[in-house]
């Protein structure tokens, strides 16, 4: 290992002060006995039990969790199979504008997708619910999974698929016994991506949320507009602590299968 | 064997298992087959011989129907099987890359394809079984083709496309790394399934030794075009080109003009200042004739002294010598600058041996021992 020089230190520290410390602050005050966020009076896990005795809340991490679940499976589905089609379609009519139109959401403001859906759900009179927060999450979230998995598909060597062909295998079987299952971490990490995506996302959920159906992030974000309240900080701590595993689990699962993989590849490769 | 029985090739009325018909296969403009028409028989063991780059893969995809051709038609058993899908040939094909399922242990590669069918559980793990005896596999059959070594990788492949005993198996380069021993005894079973079975083969091949061991037909290819279809002996003793004579095995080339002096028998002038050499043809040559007499160096003999009864002889001196253990090749350098080679046997031990670098020699050969040719 090489030595860092005090320069790295320096800004090595810095940075991740500058990233973590508002978080590293949410979560001592999470702790705080005092009602008055800004003051230390000790330890207490008070606020967590309190949390959890709040109906409006437990509803609203409820509904978020439903959300998310259920956007991420969508988004996973509809994202592979957007991305298989584009990787594998050949050269349909279209190709180029379709892979780029696929990506464009990624790079949309999220206040313009949010409208939009507005628009499209009140225009086919569907009311706000969970239902349309669901549909709004999976909408942006299959562009992400799509981006994963495809990045996988065009790394994936085809004569697999072939051979599965030639040992009778229907196109539709030669993907789900033999594409899917090695392609299968990056569709996992795909659909954590989405998962995490869901949880913590407000602007769109805003803009397509009811009266019926509200979102944990919409929840916090108006209770702190009454002013924060501890209760708040032990929310949000539990928050960051999902997200981090959220986030940690899916660059593991892909970080491992990607290494396996690639050694079950090269090894499957031709030895010259 | 009993391959002198074996040429429906020969036979005008027996109908080809395979049909290429006019074929052309173009990736944008690059011509990979070029007008290919050839007819490749039931229990045939076709073996495809080319340098690299020159289409074989391309054929065997357009057989397993992983490309369609661009021009002409392929018929199987009389069918055109243009628009039938992969899944649905009774071919099978041993891919290049060996494309072996990296998420499925060994065992479970070669059932792959049998579980695809109808068959009973029972009777695909004697399949299985069978294949990976075999291939001499069974210590692996629950590992996965990354535990595996790349010979044994190559045997996981070739026992894949082997175990639906297809009708048609299609093998690219299905041998190539395996040690020498196993190989043989491969190519071995390879001819024994054949016989058992009566699967037609087409395998691709860069060994030709290999080729002439199993194959009944050879077909010797370049830039897309076959060169020449033909039994190994033939390809070997009577080639139809300079191309070919010069693909298969070691050639001496002597370029030169015909003349008649005989029926069927030419003097070949190749060089100004020696006795023009005689060669007897088949082939008509107009006088004058530019030709190509091609001699294989196992066909030219080597002495200290002109022999007296050779149709042949010309002088020249030993340029090098390479020792191949049981033969050795001799390198002799004539007076007008070009080198041929010659292989003697080597009967005695290397010490004993006659000639050694510098010698001047007499190499000759019988007019019958070398083919004349136009191209
Ligand atoms: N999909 C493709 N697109 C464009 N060109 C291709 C494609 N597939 C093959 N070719 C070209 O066609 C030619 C024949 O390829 P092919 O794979 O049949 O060669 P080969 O005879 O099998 O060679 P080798 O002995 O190296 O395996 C090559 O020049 C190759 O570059
Ligand atoms: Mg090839």
């Amino acid at each position: 290992m090489n030595k860092l020089s005090w320069f790295n230190v320096t800004s090595l520290t810095f940075g991740f002060a500058f990233l973590y410390m508002p978080m590293v602050i949410l979560i001592i005050y999470s702790f705080n006995a005092s009602k008055l966020v800004t003051v230390w009076a000790g330890f207490s896990t008070k606020w967590y039990g309190s949390l959890f005795e709040n109906e409006a809340f437990l509803d609203a991490a409820w509904v978020t969790i439903k959300v998310a679940v259920m956007s991420s499976s969508l988004a996973t589905i509809l994202g592979t199979m957007a991305a298989y089609v584009l990787v594998r379609g050949g050269r349909f009519m279209g190709r180029t504008l379709f892979s780029g139109m696929i990506y464009a959401p990624l790079v949309m403001p999220e206040v313009i997708t949010g409208l939009s859906l507005l628009l499209l759900f009140i225009g086919i009179g569907l009311d706000r619910g969970v239902l349309t927060i669901v549909l709004a999450h999976t909408t942006f979230a299959m562009c992400y999974v799509s981006v994963v998995v495809s990045s996988r598909l065009v790394s994936f060597d085809r004569s697999l698929e072939e051979a599965a062909l030639d040992l009778g295998c229907s196109n539709f079987e030669a993907f789900r016994l033999v594409t899917l299952p090695i392609i299968a971490p990056a569709v996992i990490s795909g659909w954590l991506l989405a998962f995490t995506l869901s949880l913590d996302d407000l602007v769109i959920a805003s803009f397509t949320a009811g009266p019926s159906a509200t979102t944990l992030p919409i929840k916090i974000f108006s209770a702190v507009r009454l002013g924060v309240s501890p209760e708040i900080n032990a929310l949000s701590t539990i928050m960051i602590a999902i997200v981090t595993v959220g986030v940690i689990s899916a660059s593991l699962v892909s970080k491992r299968n990607s290494l396996r993989q690639q050694k079950d590849e090269q090894a499957a490769a031709r030895a010259t | 064997m009993n391959q002198a029985v074996f040429t429906p090739w020969d036979d005008p009325s027996a109908k080809p298992l395979i049909r290429f018909k006019g074929v052309t296969k173009r990736f944008g403009e690059f011509v990979a087959i070029d007008n290919l028409t050839l007819d490749i028989y039931e229990r045939e063991f076709f073996a495809l011989l080319g340098p690299s780059g020159c289409g074989k893969t391309t054929m065997m995809r357009m057989l397993a129907g992983f490309e369609t051709a661009t021009e002409g038609s392929i018929e199987l058993s009389g069918q055109d099987i243009g628009p039938v899908p992969p899944n649905k040939r009774a071919v099978n094909m041993m891919f290049q890359s060996y494309a072996l399922f990296p998420h499925l242990t060994v065992y479970d590669n070669i059932a792959f394809g049998l579980r695809r069918g109808t068959m009973p559980r029972e009777q695909i793990d004697a399949r299985v079984s069978e294949m990976l005896k075999l291939t001499r596999l069974e210590k692996f059959a629950r590992r996965k083709p990354h535990q595996i070594s790349g010979g044994q990788r190559q045997r996981v492949a070739l026992a894949r496309s082997l175990a639906k005993a297809p009708k048609l198996l299609l093998l690219d380069e299905p041998l190539g790394a395996l040690d020498a021993k196993l190989r043989q005894a491969t190519q071995f079973e390879l001819m024994d399934i054949q016989e058992k079975t009566g699967t037609t083969f087409v395998i691709v091949t860069h060994d030709q030794e290999e080729a002439m061991t199993v194959a009944s037909r050879v077909a010797v290819m370049d830039e897309g075009r076959v060169m020449q279809v033909a039994t190994p002996e033939r390809i070997y003793e009577a080639p139809n080109s300079v191309y070919v004579a010069d693909f298969i095995g070691d050639v001496n080339i002597l370029k030169g003009t015909a003349t008649a002096n005989g029926t069927g028998s030419y003097a070949v002038t190749w060089d100004e200042g020696q006795r023009p050499v005689t060669a007897i043809s088949d082939t008509v040559f107009s006088e004058g004739q530019a030709c190509f007499l091609a001699i294989r160096p196992e066909k030219i003999a080597i002495n200290a002294e002109r022999p007296t009864d050779a149709d042949n002889a010309i002088q020249g001196k030993i340029l090098d010598i390479a020792y191949l253990g049981n033969l050795s090749t001799y390198h002799v350098a004539l007076p007008g600058g070009q080198v041929i080679k010659a292989q003697a046997a080597n009967t005695r031990r290397v010490s004993r041996r006659s000639f050694t670098w510098e010698d001047t020699v007499w190499i000759s050969w019988t007019a019958t021992a070398g083919v004349l040719l136009d191209q």
